[in-house]
């Protein structure tokens, strides 16, 4: 916990140097909890960044966000609790993953629902046009095209 | 001098253009062949044009005149000499003078090979191309001219963000939009057979070569990006579901669409009326994706509000083209009459199983872009759509797509036998499940997912053998007889396996990547040993060296394998002093179709270093996969040019028949 108070302090004093993703001192010591922080980083957006969650991110805010996430994380503070501890503090932006709400209904139900109506819709349609019997006959063809495949049959015709 | 012809040359292109626009239509209401022909000319012309107005720009780049505007926001002197040229397309004016030059490329060569056309659906697919041309030859001189001049000329350049300085950036953006522009092609002909009010299984040979060049180079230039993204990046992510990528990727789930679609209207003159709408979307999608990455508006709706006016400009063109070809389809959709009855089990049906997969793909990525920038100006919602969305949503489409895909082409056509087919497929079915069972065993438990995916793959890639088997006859027939089939098999059946078994590498190598993937980070000193995955890496220490416009920093490691010295790697941090901006290199060490690689962090006071080590397994056929995809694709595109081009008899047709 010291610890990465001090590193957070001495990052600001040191004007926010350039740091890539997840840096050696940031990692904790017990493998289970840094793989609880790694899954959960790799949902989190790094808001200042271009579409990056703060396990790719290279940006001091990453860097900030990913030891927030392992103090709650050492607090004992379970996973969801941490989502629901940042997206209280910066909003649902940060989430990668939209939570399934009123407002991101139309986004996860669009999948299902355009399969299983497309899908029904498709198969209803084939199946009663193939049992409707007679089959549209192809068009005639144009004059064009007619004296055009007569040249070349003859042209076929020469040539073998 | 240069840059003043540069920009003439784009103006009298827009002349032609819009020459191009009208002429060849009213030529074709009066049926006068001599104002038909006016787009040949025209398109051939333009091409010269935009070529010259193109190479203008090199030249300016290559001779670092910094007078030009552009030239200086882009390059600079110190610059090597590749880079100055590719530099060129790195920035938003010179990328999309090179959109309408391969836009007129593409119109040229409809104009050299398309002799086999009518006339009138000839020049209708030229008038439509040169309205495309027409607005985008606006936008650039109104909007984005990378002629203008600087009053006061500075010394010096500005250079080019080094993380373009790179041999993969001279590569992926034009492949990309060879790609792009390509599908405009499909969109001429959906459009011209709209107006002429007559599409049968005839339009969709001629538009199916010209589709399928899209969709090789399409497939080429993600996969060169992604790989571009993976080396030059730095943290090993070869795809992002960044909207960027998504808009890419929209035109080629869109365009393997089409492909599949227009192949149903070539054979069985069925499914025109939704071949056509294909054509239309796969071009809009593109379109919509050169508005997303040219208008800034992904970066933040603001930064789209404090600069909007190439922005309004590029949706205003999408809106014409989309909004325009829709109404005409609308109207005239319904007078086409669909033929080709077939059963809902059928090659057809497989088909369109396949095109409705791929349209829902589709879709899914469109709203996974847009919703978040639809919410933020309706409902002042900021909300944030990523990578774990699209592995719950778009993942299991393709699980689905890629679970029928060794059955669609076993199927026979207008009534297909299920289960016979999956007799057939048994062999397959059982390679899928031994691999699920051995790689469940090698990885002792773990995700039961990864296991099935890998099973998944191999079903997919034996399923292409398998219907390679099958139409040759292999182990049934005498090997002679199976030799003399193989070879007379349609060059397109050769080309469906190879990129039906593409599909199968790429999921293997995405698995591997993404499930056994092991990393190793940490600060190293001089001589520290980094163990992963079975090898061991040295530090053997750091130097400095300068480069053209860089100073880097690289750190030399020693792999070793089991005592034995493998190879020596190099990651490096490199200092751009002009943009006072660095780009790391990673180092990667290719083993069979794994890799291992490296990329440096920061240097502590003590002179320790962070890095970043990982081992990716079979990481290499996520590139694979689509180069054998593309190469499927040629294949099938060489079978069509001697069937369909039959260049002889063609001509001596026309020199008999003068009038047409």
């Amino acid at each position: 916990m010291r610890r990465m108070f001090v590193a957070l302090i001495a990052l600001a004093l040191l004007g926010m140097p350039e740091a890539r993703a997840v840096q050696p001192d940031e990692i904790m010591a017990d493998p289970a909890k840094e793989a609880r922080a790694r899954e959960l980083s790799r949902e989190l957006r790094c808001m200042v960044c271009q579409n990056q969650s703060i396990d790719d991110s290279d940006a001091p805010l990453a860097r900030d966000l990913r030891l927030l996430v392992r103090e709650r994380i050492a607090a004992g503070d379970s996973n969801s609790q941490v989502l629901d501890f940042l997206v209280a503090r910066y909003g649902e932006f940060v989430l990668l993953k939209p939570r399934f709400e009123r407002q991101t209904l139309l986004l996860w139900l669009l999948a299902p629902v355009l399969l299983g109506g497309g899908g029904l819709a498709l198969w209803l349609q084939i199946r009663r046009r193939s049992r409707s019997g007679a089959d549209i006959p192809m068009p005639p063809l144009t004059p064009d095209e007619k004296s055009r495949l007569a040249a070349l049959m003859s042209d076929d015709a020469t040539s073998r | 001098m240069i840059a003043e012809s540069g920009h003439y040359a784009l103006v009298l292109a827009l002349g032609l253009a819009l020459i191009q626009s009208f002429v060849p239509l009213i030529g074709a209401r009066l049926r006068d062949p001599a104002l038909m022909n006016v787009a040949r000319s025209t398109a051939l012309a333009q091409l010269l044009f935009v070529g010259a107005s193109f190479a203008a720009l090199v030249m300016l780049h290559v001779s670092s005149d910094f007078s030009v505007a552009n030239v200086y926001e882009n390059s600079h002197s110190m610059k090597p000499l590749i880079y100055k040229i590719t530099g060129v397309w790195g920035n938003h004016e010179g990328s999309m003078l090179l959109w309408v030059s391969i836009l007129a490329l593409f119109g040229g060569l409809v104009a050299i090979f398309g002799n086999n056309l009518p006339l009138s659906l000839r020049a209708h697919v030229l008038a439509v191309q040169a309205w495309i041309a027409s607005a985008f030859y606006l936008f650039i001189l109104m909007t984005s001219n990378p002629f203008l001049r600087i009053a006061n000329p500075p010394i010096e350049g500005r250079d080019l963000n080094p993380v373009l300085q790179d041999i993969g950036l001279a590569v992926h953006p034009p492949m990309l939009y060879l790609g792009y522009v390509g599908f405009s092609i499909s969109f001429s002909f959906a459009i011209a057979a709209l107006i002429e009010g007559r599409i049968d299984a005839a339009w969709a040979r001629w538009v199916r070569p010209w589709t399928l060049v899209a969709w090789i180079f399409l497939t080429l230039g993600i996969a060169m990006g992604s790989y571009w993204a993976y080396y030059e990046l730095g943290w090993g992510g070869w795809w992002f579901w960044d909207p960027v990528e998504n808009a890419s990727l929209m035109p080629w789930l869109a365009g393997t669409a089409l492909l599949h679609s227009a192949l149903v209207m070539e054979k069985r003159n069925a499914l025109k009326v939704w071949t056509i709408l294909l054509s239309i979307l796969t071009f809009s999608l593109s379109l919509l994706g050169t508005f997303l990455v040219r208008s800034g508006v992904i970066t933040s709706v603001h930064a789209f509000a404090n600069d909007p006016t190439r922005g309004v400009f590029i949706l205003l063109i999408l809106c014409l083209f989309i909004g325009g070809s829709l109404s005409l389809f609308a109207g005239r959709a319904t007078s086409l009459k669909q033929g080709g009855l077939f059963a809902p089990i059928s090659r057809e049906g497989a088909l369109v199983l396949n095109n409705l997969l791929l349209t829902v793909a589709c879709a899914v990525v469109l709203f996974g872009t847009l919703y978040p920038l639809a919410m933020e100006v309706l409902a002042d919602f900021k909300m944030s759509v990523g990578a774990p969305f699209y592995n719950l949503s778009f993942v299991p489409l393709f699980a689905l797509l890629l679970l029928a895909v060794p059955f669609g082409p076993m199927l026979a056509w207008k009534r297909g036998d299920l289960l016979g087919v999956t007799q057939r497929l048994l062999a397959a079915g059982v390679a899928g499940l031994v691999a699920v069972a051995v790689a469940w065993g090698w990885a002792r438990g773990g995700s039961a997912l990864a296991p099935l995916a890998i099973g998944l793959g191999i079903f997919v890639i034996a399923g292409a053998v398998t219907d390679l088997a099958e139409r040759t006859g292999l182990f049934r027939l005498p090997f002679a007889t199976t030799l003399h089939r193989a070879r007379g098999l349609p060059r397109s059946a050769w080309g469906a396996a190879f990129a039906h078994a593409g599909l199968g590498v790429a999921l293997l190598g995405i698995v591997c990547e993404t499930t056994w993937n092991s990393e190793y980070i940490a600060t190293m000193k001089q001589n520290d040993v980094a163990h992963l995955a079975g090898y061991d890496l040295k530090l053997d220490g750091l130097f400095q060296r300068q480069g053209p416009n860089f100073r880097e920093m690289i750190a030399e490691f020693n792999v070793s394998r089991d005592g034995e010295t493998l190879s020596v790697m190099t990651p490096s941090k490199r200092s751009f002093t002009t943009r006072g901006s660095s780009t790391t290199e990673a180092a990667l060490l290719t083993r069979g179709a794994s890799q291992l690689y490296i990329s440096l962090g920061d240097v502590t006071a003590e002179g320790a270093v962070a890095v970043r080590i990982y081992h990716k397994p079979l990481v290499l056929l996520i590139w694979w996969g689509p180069v054998l995809m593309a190469f499927g694709g040629m294949l099938s595109l060489s079978d069509r040019r001697l069937r369909v081009g039959a260049p002889k008899p063609a001509r001596a047709k026309q020199s008999l028949q003068p009038a047409e």
